[in-house]
């Protein structure tokens, strides 16, 4: 459950940093949200990759078909991904992913372990 | 976890608590190392990947979705009342302002919001700053801009432009409109292309305005010359053959200004220095370089007007189709600009304002290039390498100095100082040889027109503007570079043209080649009068043509050089003077026509010459398919391909081994004077080969090219290419050619540089217009782009389909009270700030 909420909450809040922020304000959404929801340092990684990777690929396959393809088709040919434009979608799904689960692995780590004991 | 354990408890003092501090680091270390890797430039590519991706704000932002709606309401401080756009289904706007300082402002808002980047980057190439951009690799091609005077000739035009409180004031709301939407720019609506490199649009100014107008007379006038290759052609050729060779006038040329034409007595024609034969007609001086850039000789385009007489209805027509490097996006911007002083349609260039080619409610008019030769080179004779001082008129005189500051990218600036002298700057000299080693001892000063503060831009005020002749004509008195055929056709009737623009006057042979720069005695000194500038109104026959000819025949009194073009003129010519009652339908056919007249003068003396007995079976082939091909250069016509590739063949048989004696190369003759040789000329020297101790003859050099371009067919065939539109496979390039996702390659198209439509490669009619002066007006156009530079945008390429099957759309001149009409698909409207 808590994967889900972190998840969930991190898209949510790296969208809206989005709009205020440069492209690596989902880093330090995806920290925030893992800080306040306290998962073992793996989870937490991947529930900001998650969080990020969907909302990115989401957002970017929107677009896409709203545009018919017409702009990620050329990108994917100059980037070179052989004119593809869902290995374009994953590649973008990606970058953002892993700085999504780079800021959330190091949220984890604000908050002392779970199995600590003293 | 155990072996941080051990690393840390080695330090002795850190308590187990702080075991978190230790991964929290290494992962904030990482994350920021991530982020910061991912928001700059790494590997081959430009760009910053993290930025470039994210959807919220890198190129996704500029997919735009195909339903988008261009509806904006805005308010600047720089408007004085209130403007507005009314956007046609094809993106093209029809602007109504109050006045025209408005007007101006929004053309300048409308560039930007559609041509941003294009516009950014061709003054800035202009300019010579491609360094910023691209890094070191470009620094030759900014020396080279800058030293040619580049910035020193816009400089001199905003001088110019701004000394006239008209245009000032138009060029300054151009500018601030320019800007307005620049500022209002937010980091995801920047255009892709900067994206993906990675820099930032700059801000617009008069001087950018000015530089772009100097690309253009760069492009159209910079390659009207051949004094470099002239003069190397000199060092081995005899002035006899100088003449054969490169022929000031062809016997075939059908001029613009029709035969028979009287002209005026000409003004006084200045002497010949004392010392010309010795120091410059019979000097054998070699100069081992050449311009780093040269610019495409087949800058021309076609233009013709028909009078009334000549029409169905008994309205003038006026046709104009400007060839051009094609590209994506178009160097062309479509639009109508409507104000209480004037309402007119056409096409403007990005970067400027006012239309370039178009019409309004009394007249239209049209432009062809002039291609005559107004830059020349004086060799300067420095008193040491310092270059501070050089010999004029028999003592040292010091030379004025220019520092270029040529930012690099990732570098440290490139400093490069260049020499002005009474000529102009010092483009070539031991620092800066032209083509890179080429071991150039010389110092070479460029004298070009467009260094002159002459002011083109009145011109196109006026013009836009112009109610009758006698507008156009004081419109076009300004006009200095690059040269043009201002063709004009009116509703009242009148049909003309005037070859415009400021020509030295020269003597014979003044400028061919590379002059001595130790005196006044080889200076330009006056112009040619400007009434005494090629011009016809309403001739006899009911028809004007223009397509990069020589304007002129043998008896126009001055010596005017220029790299001309004749087959197209010809082929217009011969087309018009057959036709009567001539409709919209005729100009749109002979826009597109596709007949070779090259071709169709040359293939008797081929088929003349070759040996037949001499070609292998499959050689028989190919010129089987020429014997029987049509001669119209059609997409799929084979024998078009087998003509193109032999006649390339067997100029370079011809000539290679003359032309090969100085490096590099002398200039190649042109077409028409080859063609002329072989149609006249059965025992030219030439045919022999230099390095044979045989006498080869025409039938050599034609049997020998046939088999040369035979196994390219061969090649070509092999690939499936032998028709002629994938011989020449059309390309449609982004404006940075490597960006192979933005350009549109393939097009089934047929042409060539010296036919009727004339599409090479990458060349071609870069707008086709057609204006019939009836009442109402009827008006066609389409050029190979789109109204949006945006690629991630159905407006980017929506009209290439159209011009590739040759079709054209109808031009809607909007009338004011058509606010309401249908065809209206979107609507901007604009206010000041009061």
């Amino acid at each position: 459950m808590k994967f889900i909420t972190a998840t969930i909450l991190t898209g949510l809040l790296s969208f809206i940093s989005g709009i205020f922020l440069p492209w690596w304000g989902i880093a330090p959404s995806a920290l925030l949200v893992a800080a306040l929801i306290h998962q073992k340092a793996g989870k937490a990684f991947l529930s900001g990759f998650a969080g990020v990777f969907l909302l990115w690929a989401g957002l970017s396959f929107w677009i896409d078909i709203k545009n018919n393809s017409l702009l990620s088709r050329k990108i994917a040919e100059i980037l070179p991904l052989g004119g593809n434009s869902l290995l374009l979608i994953l590649l973008t799904a990606l970058v953002g992913g892993l700085a999504g689960g780079l800021g959330a692995l190091t949220g984890s780590y604000l908050r002392a372990s779970p199995k600590r004991k003293q | 976890m155990k072996n941080y354990c051990v690393y840390f408890l080695s330090f002795g003092h850190i308590t187990h608590a702080a075991m978190r501090i230790f991964p929290f680091v290494v992962s904030a270390f990482i994350t920021s190392g991530y982020i910061y890797l991912f928001d700059h430039s790494f590997g081959p590519l430009p760009m910053a990947p993290g930025r470039f991706l994210s959807p919220q704000h890198g190129f996704w932002q500029n997919a735009e979705a195909e339903n988008y709606s261009f509806n904006t309401q805005a308010t600047f401080s720089g408007l004085k009342g209130k403007a507005e756009v009314y956007f046609d289904e094809r993106l093209v706007p029809h602007v109504f302002a109050e006045n025209d300082e408005d007007l101006y402002f929004i053309q300048g808002y409308l560039h930007a919001r559609f041509r941003l980047f294009q516009m950014d980057l061709q003054t800035r190439g202009a300019e010579g700053r491609i360094s910023e951009i691209a890094g070191k690799k470009a620094i030759p091609y900014d020396r080279e801009q800058r030293r040619l005077g580049m910035v020193y000739a816009a400089e001199n035009a905003v001088k110019a432009i701004e000394s006239d409180s008209v245009l000032k004031k138009i060029f300054d709301a151009y500018t601030n409109g320019v800007n307005a939407y620049i500022e209002s720019l937010r980091e995801a609506d920047i255009p892709v292309e900067y994206k993906i490199l990675h820099f930032k649009p700059q801000k617009w100014t008069n001087l950018r305005t000015a530089l772009l107008l100097k690309m253009m007379a760069k492009i159209l006038s910079s390659g009207a010359e051949k004094d470099l290759g002239y003069t190397r052609a000199k060092s081995v050729f005899l002035p006899e053959e100088l003449k054969k060779l490169y022929p000031q006038i062809n016997d075939s040329l059908i001029p613009i200004i029709p035969q028979g034409t009287s002209f005026p007595r000409p003004a006084s024609v200045p002497a010949l220095p004392a010392d010309v034969l010795q120091n410059y007609f019979l000097k054998k001086d070699s100069v081992a370089t050449e311009n780093l850039t040269s610019e495409n000789s087949n800058n021309g385009s076609n233009n013709w007007a028909i009078a009334g007489s000549k029409t169905a209805s008994g309205s003038p027509m006026l046709c104009n189709d400007p060839h051009l490097e094609l590209s994506l996006p178009s160097i062309w911007y479509e639009m109508q600009l409507s104000s209480p002083s004037c309402n007119v349609y056409g096409v403007s260039l990005p970067g400027s304002p006012l239309i370039i080619i178009g019409f309004n409610d009394s007249i239209a008019w049209g432009l062809t290039n002039a291609q005559r030769d107004v830059k020349d080179y004086y060799e300067i004779q420095f008193r040491d390498s310092s270059r501070t001082e050089y010999w004029f008129n028999g003592e040292w005189k010091k030379a004025e100095r220019r520092v270029e500051v040529i930012k690099v990218k990732g570098e440290k600036d490139y400093l490069d100082t260049v020499a002005y002298t009474v000529f102009g700057p010092v483009m070539y000299d031991h620092t800066f040889q032209g083509i890179q080693n080429s071991g150039l001892k010389k110092n070479l000063a460029v004298r070009w027109i467009a260094h002159d503060p002459t002011n083109e831009a009145l011109t196109l005020y006026k013009l836009n503007r112009a109610k009758n002749y006698e507008d156009y004509v004081k419109a076009i008195e300004t006009f200095g570079c690059p040269a043009q055929n201002f063709l004009f056709a009116s509703a009242s009737g009148d049909i003309a043209i005037w070859q415009q623009g400021k020509f030295p006057l020269r003597w014979e042979g003044q400028g061919m080649f590379i002059m001595p720069g130790k005196d006044s005695s080889y200076l330009w000194k006056n112009s040619i009068p400007f009434t005494h500038n090629p011009n016809v109104k309403n001739p006899p026959s009911g028809f004007i043509q223009s397509a990069n000819q020589r304007p002129v025949d043998v008896t126009y009194p001055y010596y005017i050089p220029g790299t001309y073009i004749a087959p197209r003129g010809i082929a217009i010519a011969r087309k018009l003077a057959a036709m009567q009652k001539v409709t919209v339908r005729d100009m749109m056919q002979l826009q597109l026509n596709y007949f070779n007249v090259v071709a169709e003068d040359a293939r008797p003396h081929l088929l003349r010459y070759i040996r037949e007995n001499d070609l292998t079976e499959e050689e028989k082939k190919y010129l089987a398919l020429f014997k029987s091909w049509d001669l119209n250069a059609m997409p799929e016509s084979k024998g078009q391909t087998v003509f193109q590739h032999w006649w390339d063949s067997l100029k370079t048989v011809l000539w290679n081994d003359e032309l090969n004696r100085v490096s590099p190369p002398a200039p190649m003759p042109d077409e028409q004077t080859t063609l002329e040789l072989l149609i006249k000329d059965s025992a030219l020297i030439y045919t022999d080969k230099m390095n044979t101790p045989e006498k080869e003859t025409w039938s050599d050099v034609v049997t020998e090219s046939f088999r040369k371009a035979a196994s390219a067919l061969k090649a070509l065939e092999q690939q499936g290419n032998l028709t002629w539109a994938n011989a020449k496979n059309t390309t449609i390039y982004h404006l940075i050619k490597d960006f192979k996702g933005f350009s549109i390659s393939g097009l089934d198209v047929g042409g060539f540089g010296n036919i009727i439509n004339a599409i090479g490669h990458s060349h071609g009619p870069s707008w086709r217009m057609i204006v019939h002066l009836s009442k109402p007006y009827e008006a066609y156009g389409v050029y190979p782009g789109g109204q949006s530079g945006n690629p991630g945008s159905r407006f980017y390429d929506s009209f290439v389909k159209v011009w590739e099957k040759g079709e054209y759309y109808t031009l809607w001149f909007m009338k004011e009270t058509e606010k309401n009409s249908p065809k209206i698909k979107w609507v901007m409207k604009f206010q000041g700030k009061n």
